[in-house]
C-alpha cells in the first residue's frame, strides 16, 4: 500500500515543477533583486543593501498605493457582499422575469475587466460622458469624475464591485436554496418577525456562503489591476494606483526593477497576512456555528 | 394572497427596473457608439440616427481583431487542455493520500491562489526573458497554466473526495495500479467538474490582460485584450472603432454565456464551496 501511495504521489510532480519554476524561483529571485539597483535590462547592477526598503518608508506613492489596495480589497468585499446578498434575497422569491435579472447581473462577470474599464470610460469622461449627460438633463454642473484621486479610487471600487457582484449573488442564491424550509416553518409557528428571521436563521445558516464569497471578493479586490489601467492608468499622478499597477509602472515606466521587486515583495507579504487574518476569522466563525 | 403579491410588486418593480437599467446601460452605450458614425457627436445615450458599419471595418482592418481572436482562441484552448490533464492528475493523490506532506502541498497550492502575480512580476519577467519565452506562445501558455492551476486542482480535489474510495479499493484488489485506476475508474467520473474547470479557466484565459501584457509584446502576437488596449491608447481620436473592436471581442463570450448559463453558474458555485 505504501508503494501504491508513492506511485500515486508522482501524479502531482508536473504541477509542482510548474510551481517551482514560475512561482518559487521568481519569488526567491525577487528577494535577491530587491537588494539591487537593477534597471530591468542592463547586464550590470550593484547591490544596494536595504536601500530600496528604506526608500519605501518615505515614498508617498507607495503609501498611497498601499492604502488604495486595501480600499479596493476591503471596499469591494463589503459592497459585493451586501449587494450580492440583497440581490440573492430578492431573486430567491418567486416572480416572473427574475431569470432575466439574474442573467444581466451575472453577465459582466464574463467580460474582461479591461474592456469593462474602457466602457466605463464613456460614462465618466468629462466631455460628452454618459453620466455628465444625465446631470445635464437635470440642469446640474458637469463633474470631472476622474480628476480627483479619492473619487477615482471610489469609482474604481464601485465599478469593480458592480461588475463582479454576480459572483456573490449566485453563491448566496445557492446558499439560500440550501436552507431547509422547516427552519422557517418552525420559526413562523413561534411568531418570529421577518427581521428576526433574517438575523437568527438566514444569516447564521449562510455562514459558509459568506465565507466563500468574502474570500473570493477579497482576493479579487486586492489583485485589482486591469480595470485600473483601463480607466485611470493609476492617475491622476499616482493617486489611484494599486500595488499591482505601481509595480508595473515602477518597472516599465521608471525602469527601476530593483525597487519594483521590493514593492512587489512587500505587497506580497501584506496581502498574504491580510487575507490570512480574514480567512482565519471566517473559519473560526464558521466552526463556532456548527 | 393576491393582495400580498400586489403589495410586493409596488416596491419590487421599480427596484428591478433600476437594476436592469444599470446593468444594461454599459452594453447599450457600447452598441450605440459602435454603430455611430465618427462625425456624430451626440450624447452617448442617443441611439445612432444613421447606423454605420464603418467602425467595424476600421476595427478589423487596423485593429487586427481577427488575428487577436485567433491568438486568444489558440492560447485559451491549449491552456484549458493542459490544465485538465495536469490538475486532474495532481488532484488524485491530494484527494486520496491524506498524509501530512500531501496536506502541506495542498495548502501551499491554495496559498498560490492568493498571491497577486504582479508582486513577483519583475523576476518572473526576467526569468521568461532568460528562457526566451517572450513573444512566444509557450511563454504565455506556461504562465497562464501555472497561475490557473491552483483553482483547478482545488476543484478536482474536492470532487474526487466526494467519490467513494471503495471503488478505488476494489480496482486495487483486482490488480489495477494507481495509473490504471485513475484512467479507468476516476477519470470517467470527472465529467461535470471538468465542465466547470473548462468554463472557469477558459474565461480567465480569454480575458487575461496582466500576463499577456508582459509576455506578448509584438503586435502580431496580440490577444484581444491587448488589441483593445492598444486601440484605445493609440486611436484616441477614433473611440468609435475602438468600441466596435471591444464589441467584437466580448461577443463570443456573451453568446456562449447566454446559451450555457446554467453551467457557468454551477462552475462558479462549485469553485466557491469549500
Amino acid at each position: 500500500m505504501k508503494k501504491r501511495a508513492r506511485t500515486m504521489n508522482l501524479f502531482y510532480v508536473p504541477a509542482l515543477i510548474l510551481f517551482a519554476v514560475f512561482v518559487i524561483y521568481p519569488f526567491t529571485k525577487g528577494i535577491f533583486l530587491s537588494f539591487t539597483n537593477w534597471n530591468g535590462y542592463s547586464q550590470s547592477y550593484k547591490m544596494v543593501g536595504i536601500n530600496n526598503y528604506i526608500r519605501m518608508l518615505t515614498d508617498q506613492n507607495v503609501h498611497r498605493a498601499l492604502l488604495n489596495t486595501i480600499i479596493y480589497g476591503v471596499g469591494s468585499t463589503l459592497l459585493q457582499n451586501v449587494f450580492g446578498l440583497a440581490l440573492a434575497l430578492l431573486l430567491n422569491q418567486k416572480f416572473r422575469g427574475k431569470s432575466v435579472v439574474r442573467t444581466m447581473v451575472y453577465l459582466p462577470v464574463m467580460i474582461a475587466p479591461l474592456i469593462m474599464g474602457y466602457v466605463m470610460y464613456f460614462f465618466f469622461t468629462y466631455n460628452n460622458g454618459a453620466l455628465n449627460d444625465i446631470l445635464g438633463v437635470f440642469g446640474l454642473e458637469a463633474i470631472d469624475w476622474l480628476a480627483s484621486g479619492t473619487r477615482g479610487t471610489a469609482i474604481l471600487t464601485i465599478v469593480n464591485s458592480l461588475q463582479f457582484v454576480g459572483i456573490s449573488m449566485v453563491i448566496y442564491l445557492a446558499g439560500l436554496q440550501g436552507i431547509p424550509d422547516m427552519y422557517y416553518e418552525a420559526a413562523a409557528i413561534d411568531g418570529i418577525n421577518s427581521v428576526q428571521r433574517f438575523f437568527y436563521i438566514t444569516l447564521p445558516l449562510l455562514m459558509p456562503a459568506i465565507s466563500s464569497s468574502v474570500t473570493i471578493n477579497l482576493i479579487g479586490g486586492l489583485k485589482l489591476f486591469d480595470i485600473i489601467s483601463a480607466l485611470t492608468g493609476g492617475g491622476p499622478g499616482y493617486d489611484t494606483n494599486s500595488l499591482s499597477t505601481l509595480v508595473h509602472r515602477t518597472y516599465f515606466a521608471s525602469e527601476n526593477a530593483g525597487y519594483a521587486s521590493a514593492i512587489g515583495l512587500i505587497s506580497f507579504v501584506l496581502i498574504m497576512v491580510l487575507s490570512n487574518i480574514v480567512l482565519k476569522y471566517l473559519d473560526k466563525k464558521e466552526a463556532d456555528l456548527c | 394572497m393576491l393582495m400580498k403579491n400586489k403589495k410586493a410588486w409596488i416596491w419590487r418593480a421599480p427596484l428591478l427596473l433600476v437594476i436592469l437599467l444599470v446593468y444594461c446601460s454599459p452594453f447599450y452605450i457600447l452598441l450605440g457608439i459602435s454603430f455611430k458614425p465618427v462625425t456624430d457627436l451626440s450624447s452617448h445615450w442617443k441611439f445612432p440616427t444613421l447606423p454605420t458599419l464603418e467602425n467595424f471595418r476600421v476595427a478589423i482592418e487596423q485593429g487586427n481583431i481577427f488575428t487577436a481572436l485567433k491568438n486568444t482562441t489558440l492560447i485559451s484552448v491549449i491552456v484549458v487542455l493542459l490544465i485538465i490533464a495536469v490538475s486532474s492528475l495532481a488532484a488524485y493523490p491530494l484527494a486520496r493520500n491524506r498524509s501530512k506532506g500531501n496536506n502541506l502541498i495542498k495548502s501551499f497550492i491554495l496559498g498560490i491562489m492568493m498571491v497577486p502575480p504582479l508582486s513577483i512580476l519583475v523576476p518572473l519577467y526576467s526569468i521568461l526573458v532568460d528562457m526566451g519565452g517572450i513573444n512566444e506562445y509557450w511563454g504565455i501558455i506556461l504562465i497562464l497554466l501555472t497561475y490557473e492551476l491552483p483553482q483547478a486542482i482545488f476543484l478536482y480535489t474536492n470532487f474526487i473526495r466526494s467519490i467513494p474510495e471503495a471503488l478505488d479499493e476494489a480496482a486495487a484488489l483486482d490488480g489495477c495500479g494507481p495509473i490504471r485506476t485513475f484512467f479507468y475508474i476516476v477519470l470517467p467520473q470527472l465529467k461535470s467538474v471538468t465542465a466547470s474547470v473548462i468554463i472557469l479557466t477558459g474565461i480567465h484565459c480569454w480575458n487575461d490582460y496582466q500576463f499577456s501584457l508582459y509576455v506578448l509584446q509584438s503586435s502580431k502576437m496580440n490577444t484581444i485584450t491587448l488589441a483593445i488596449s492598444s486601440f484605445f491608447s493609440q486611436t484616441t481620436s477614433n473611440l468609435h472603432a475602438a468600441s466596435a473592436a471591444a464589441l467584437l471581442a466580448i461577443l463570443p463570450v456573451v453568446i456562449v454565456f447566454l446559451f450555457l448559463q446554467k453551467y457557468f453558474i454551477k462552475g462558479m458555485v462549485d469553485s466557491a464551496i469549500k
